[in-house]
């Protein structure tokens, strides 16, 4: 309590220092015309740099607003004059728009303000953001910042905008320096900068200092090796991604298709209820726990793995206990519950896809380099399938279920014998099959769109894993989902989308003819036929 | 055996149509049927849906005042599942056994032109009120939305201008159908003409319902980083824009460096996006739910209140876009077009409808040109706000007229700008 009293204080203190902003300096601001607007930017920012940040800063944020002839901050409910810093109570306000290329100023001029924060991470974006625009113009600001820096990393940073800013110096020795440390760079935009000092226009050089010409390329060459590696990189991330993604969504039916032999073509809707689940939690965390909605995703986990497991086990009981044996019988009844399925979640939630949205956490990504940036959400979804598999592979092979499992698919007629009460596992077994896909399913609720008919766009992909992994394997699976993604993303950056989902489908027919048995065959006397 | 079947088919068949047709004209004397052929499931139901409310509250807004010619409007909704084939039987569904007077449907123009060849055979009048690429111009459609001329042009031109960013290299980014592949190949012959060359132009498609777009933006980022400023046009259509929204804004790839401008992306389909990361990234349309004036004030306000009587899920947040307004004018249009030829017979209404003006949600009065049966529109460019509105920062000081034929593509000028007659 006291704190925030003291906050409030400081907060309070902090406002009324702030001298008032002559407003003719504000009007501008309001202009329609993107040209007075930056050129009150820059006006401002020059003549009260501590006033203009919070105004400036409303202004990127859609917060300015126009009330009569004056210029106020909308802040929730409460409106205050731009200018003096008191609040007024105006009739109505109307919004200040601003477009990309204001923005693009903007970002500048809030940058440069930023730079002299006292907080460290104000001050390391502001120089991030700086790199990207430095010119000319900067060297003061760049000199007085550099002066005053502490923080290496932001040192380093400001020393790469210095550099940019110092390339159109006339001194060739200044040049050199800058082309030198801009080598450290692994910024495309940079080797596009330093692209031009190597060419010639006409029969001259653009660059008439050999020295700075020798260094350039020197650069250049560093920086494209660091591009170079980043892209490789980001290449396999994708297929990393994409693989880990196909991997959920057929480990459920590497269970009741690889192992248990059952083809069951309602696997897709089982991934749809996982994600429908995931859908639901939002809703309830939405309406119940609304401070507590970032974390929905891992109530939806649990909630999705027994929805879709208790799916399973319904349909196991019900029809395809009745049907083992008969796999052309089986593919029929499932693929009836497939649209069963389909037709309830239609009828339950509408035949419109509905919105999953991530949780905060899951946004955003990690920058490794200027140019490759690891969205969160993969990152997670690539962790969280290496978590299900490794749980899955622990059921298998370290639980009682997991042997009596293994028993019933190796000899069902001897586990039969020894005790193994098959029709039992039969149905646990249908049912962690089914609730792994209800897994895969919340995790796709995150990167793909969740309606009534999604499942019919993974059905595919899925078979496709199992078939080509071998049936009977998880090994054969990861392998397969893995290579799967990664091929089908190298192919997607050199024919684009179209072409390559058709190459794969034809690799597969292709390789299917060659190799029916899939990458891992089982090997053994328990091998049927 | 065969021929007493052949018999019974027969009789029963005569039977049918028999009471069919009393039920017809006995319902008929009471009502106007109006067809609406929007897909309510699959890729498309995304941005369909909205239409479909759309067509039913302008129906339920006449009805309440008297309805057309003495008539109450009857609609008649089938749901085609963005299934295109199924279009074409929905359409002959509704032509031959419901008898609809007007058909209000289709958003892709895949599923436009499926249905065309049934609307000429049998004679129907049907409105589209979505976006196009233009080449085509029937006697028995009426095109409410926006031709090349009234959206693709002017959003390509804003972005090689001073405010929209200056871009010199463009990425063409579609869905795998007829409407991107048209509008890119206008798009690529417009920028040529404008002096950019083939090298600065990538096309890309993606199959419908796709949703994985890493690799596509690792590829935008490449090209963007490879010198000149680089802007991208998407056509990419129905839900896949979601996963393509979502990956753009985890990829940090700002609207101040790179821009991208969409023709399919409207309030509608960014409700299921978080648009924070997406703010200043554009969209071109004839008509935004932020616009300030009376009609659109009046329009807003009664689709509110339509989604919160229908139940419609969020319906709080219930948002208008351009192609439902491009539907409510086209309701509104045929009625008066009714009212003036004092008959909802096709040939009449048709020649009723050119010269029609609405004073539309846009601001505008609009008119249905003479001849060439598109409206003439207004462009606006917004770019996408926090809360998920467009903030119009370009528009034409008035309505365009369309240009169907786009004058980018070769042999267009001996093309006439009206249909052929019957």
């Amino acid at each position: 309590m006291r704190t925030t009293g003291l906050l409030l204080c400081g907060w309070l203190l902090s406002t009324a220092c702030l001298a008032a902003i002559d407003p003719t300096l504000l009007k501008p601001l309001a202009s329609e015309d993107s040209e007075t607007k930056i050129a009150a930017i820059a006006a401002l920012a020059q003549a009260a740099p501590d006033e203009a940040l919070p105004v400036l800063k409303a202004l990127a944020d859609d917060s300015l607003a126009l009330a009569g002839e004056r210029v106020v901050i909308v802040d929730g409910a409460r409106v205050l004059d731009a200018a003096s810093h008191t609040e007024i109570k105006p009739t109505a306000t109307e919004t200040i728009g601003i477009n990309n290329r204001v923005r693009r100023e903007l970002s500048g001029a809030l940058a440069a303000l930023r730079l002299f924060s006292n907080e460290r991470a104000m001050r390391w974006q502001a120089a991030q953001e700086l790199t990207a625009s430095a010119d000319a113009k900067m060297l003061p600001l760049l000199d007085r910042a550099l002066a005053v820096e502490t923080d290496t990393g932001i040192r380093t940073r400001l020393q790469l905008a210095h550099a940019q800013a110092s390339l159109g110096s006339t001194e060739a020795q200044v040049r050199l320096a800058a082309v030198r440390v801009l080598g450290e760079s692994s910024d495309p935009n940079v080797r596009q900068m330093l692209l031009p000092l190597t060419e010639k226009r006409g029969d001259a050089w653009i660059e008439p200092d050999s020295a700075v010409r020798a260094a350039a390329g020197t650069s250049i060459r560093s920086i494209e090796q660091r591009l170079a590696w980043a892209d490789n990189l980001g290449r396999a991330f994708t297929g990393l991604s994409l693989g880990s993604i196909l991997l959920l969504a057929a480990l459920g039916l590497a269970i009741t298709y690889g192992v248990m032999g059952v083809i069951n073509m309602a696997h897709g809707e089982l991934l749809m209820v996982g994600a429908y689940s995931a859908w639901v939690m939002q809703s309830v965390f939405r309406a119940h726990l609304p401070g507590l909605l970032d974390w929905y995703l891992l109530a939806a986990i649990p909630v999705g793995f027994f929805s879709a497991a208790l799916v399973g086990i319904l349909m196991e009981r019900i029809v395809i206990r009745h049907l083992y044996g008969r796999p052309l019988e089986t593919l029929l009844a499932t693929w009836g519950i497939s649209l069963f399925l389909m037709q309830v979640a239609r009828t339950l939630f509408g035949a419109q896809n509905v919105e999953v949205a991530n949780p905060v956490w899951m946004a955003g990504g990690i920058e490794v380099l200027p140019n490759l940036m690891l969205p969160w959400n993969r990152i997670i979804i690539v962790g969280f399938s290496i978590a299900v598999l490794v749980v899955m592979w622990a059921i298998l092979n370290l639980s009682r279920l997991g042997m009596f499992v293994r028993a019933v698919t190796q000899n069902r007629a001897m586990a039969g014998c020894v005790g193994v009460p098959t029709g039992r596992v039969d149905t646990l077994a249908f049912g962690l099959g089914a609730g792994i896909a209800g897994l895969g399913g919340v995790a796709l609720s995150q990167i793909a769109n969740v309606g009534p008919d999604m499942g019919q766009g993974y059905i595919v992909d899925s078979f496709m894993v199992v078939v080509l992994g071998g049936v009977g394997q998880l090994a054969g699976a990861v392998w397969a989902a893995l290579g799967l993604g990664v091929f089908t993303k190298f192919l997607e950056g050199w024919t684009g989308a179209v072409v390559a989902k058709i190459v794969v489908l034809i690799f597969i027919i292709i390789f299917i003819q060659k190799r029916p048995q899939g990458l891992f065959a089982l090997k053994g006397r328990f091998v049927e036929s | 055996m065969l021929r007493r079947n052949f018999m019974k088919t027969l009789s029963a068949a005569a039977i049918t149509t028999a009471f069919g047709f009393t039920s017809v004209s006995a319902l008929a004397a009471e009502t106007i049927k109006v067809g609406v052929l929007h897909s309510l499931s699959g890729t498309m139901a995304i941005s369909e849906t909205a239409l479909k409310e759309t067509v039913l509250m302008a129906i339920d807004e006449i009805n309440s005042k008297g309805g057309v010619l003495g008539k109450k409007l009857e609609p008649v909704v089938v749901d085609p599942a963005s299934n295109w084939p199924l279009f074409a039987e929905k359409a002959r569904q509704l032509l031959s056994k419901d008898k609809v007077a007007v058909t209000f449907g289709c958003w892709t123009s895949v599923s436009r032109k499926s249905v065309l060849p049934v609307y000429k055979e049998l004679n129907g009048l049907l409105f589209y009120p979505v976006q196009y690429e233009g080449e085509e111009l029937e006697r028995n459609v009426f095109y409410t939305g926006a031709a090349p001329n009234q959206q693709a042009i002017p959003a390509v031109e804003y972005l090689m201008s001073k405010d929209g960013g200056e871009a010199k290299r463009f990425v063409l980014l579609g869905t795998d159908y007829v409407y991107p592949r048209t509008t890119n190949k206008i798009l690529r012959a417009f920028l040529k003409s404008k002096g950019v060359a083939d090298a600065d132009i990538m096309e890309e498609y993606t199959p419908f319902g796709h949703s994985d777009y890493q690799t596509i933006i690792a590829k935008i980022k490449k090209f963007s980083s490879e010198g000149k400023k680089t802007a991208v046009v998407s056509t990419i259509n129905g839900d896949s824009n979601v996963p393509f929204y979502k990956e753009l804004g985890n990829a940090g790839l700002k609207a101040t460096e790179v821009p991208v401008v969409a023709f399919s992306v409207g309030e509608e389909e960014l409700r299921g996006v978080d648009t924070k990361p997406l703010v200043g990234h554009l969209a071109s349309w004839n008509y935004f739910m932020s616009l300030k004036n009376v009609e659109n004030d009046k329009f807003t306000k009664l689709y509110r209140a339509w989604a919160v009587k229908q139940k419609l899920p969020n319906a709080d947040k219930a948002v208008t876009n351009d192609p439902m307004e491009a539907t409510y004018v086209g309701v509104y249009m045929w009625k008066q077009a009714v009212e003036k030829a004092k008959s909802t017979d096709v040939d009449k209404v048709i020649a009723a409808m050119g010269g029609q003006t609405f004073k539309a949600p846009s601001g505008f009065t609009i008119k249905m040109d003479e001849k060439n049966h598109h409206l003439h529109k207004p462009v606006f460019i917004g770019e996408i706000k926090a809360d998920g509105q467009f903030n119009v920062v370009w528009k034409t000081p008035g309505p365009v007229k369309a240009q169907p034929w786009s004058p980018y593509i070769p042999g267009n000028d001996k093309k006439k700008d009206e249909p052929e007659g019957k």
